[in-house]
């Protein structure tokens, strides 16, 4: 199954970006991977060159995380935040739900104030429904986030850059 | 490769290469600033951020409004948030991860057998 054709992002609001993807796993892999931090130290690595040198994850209600990546040019990008709600899935229930709060960091300078995060999960028939949404606290914010991704694209090089840059003009 | 002759496509470019004004549109995201707010955490010369300023004006991904003898500055996001195609770099982070997510997922299912 190409899972690929299932991964969408969108700006259902001007404060919001919503990332859907399904995975071809029960839930509660998916919920592994993506709360401890030994595994999620082999995924989450950002953009191309970049790899995760900090994560530090206590996945509970009131717990706290911080992760922090190095890039090519030994730039270094960190995040932190606070798990708001955290209800893992069990054998009766095919859904999980995690709230927490991000700050990303750059230096000591932060980015954008504190985002609201919001995952759930879905199983269904094998298959595990990812839905994020990142609410920014302003429009500005989520601009900035989205035009972060621009940033890193010219720090990958990323080939596609120039091609859709054009169509702002 | 076909020449690409689209002087905004420089502009974006030329603005971002900066250091100082990738700093200038981190402290925008948050709220509208004078040129004060803005020169100040950069240790920069009122006139080096009004430069910069001006650079990001030039890449309409800054406007400037003059309120008496303050220079307002915002982050001009509207011209690439309604732009599909802008969202496209953030997405091939996540699909970067989530890619990777995959074959992680497939390994641990080895292992639960």
């Amino acid at each position: 199954m190409l899972n690929s054709a299932t991964f969408h992002v969108t700006t259902p609001t001007d404060r919001e970006i919503l990332v859907t993807r399904d995975f071809n796993a029960p839930i509660a892999l998916v919920w592994d991977a993506m709360t401890k931090p030994e595994l999620l130290n082999r995924w989450l690595f950002g953009p191309p060159g970049w790899a995760m040198t900090v994560c530090d994850d206590d996945a509970r209600s009131g717990g706290k995380f911080r992760w922090a990546w190095r890039g090519p040019n030994a730039e270094d990008m960190a995040m932190h935040g606070v798990y708001r709600e955290v209800i893992p899935p069990t054998h009766n229930s095919p859904t999980a739900r995690l709230v927490r709060t991000e700050s990303f960091e750059f230096g000591c300078t932060a980015q954008s104030g504190e985002q609201l995060v919001t995952l759930t999960l879905t199983e269904r028939a094998g298959i595990t429904s990812l839905r994020l949404t990142i609410l920014s606290p302003s429009r500005e914010a989520r601009d900035a986030t989205i035009a972060s991704g621009m940033e890193y694209g010219i720090a990958a090089g990323y080939d596609r850059l120039e091609e859709i840059l054009p169509t702002l003009a | 490769m076909v020449a690409d002759k689209s002087p905004t496509l420089d502009r974006v470019f030329h603005a971002l290469a900066h250091p100082a004004r990738r700093a200038i549109l981190r402290q925008l995201s948050s709220k509208e600033q004078n040129l004060s707010e803005l020169s100040a955490p950069l240790r920069m010369s009122f006139p080096a951020a009004s430069k910069h300023v001006r650079v990001l004006e030039r890449a309409k991904l800054v406007r400037r409004r003059v309120v008496g003898r303050t220079h307002l500055c915002r982050i001009e996001g509207k011209p690439l948030a309604d732009t599909s195609e802008w969202l496209e770099t953030y997405r091939k982070v996540w699909e970067a991860n989530f890619e990777r997510l995959d074959g992680l997922l497939d390994e641990l299912k080895q292992t639960h057998k």
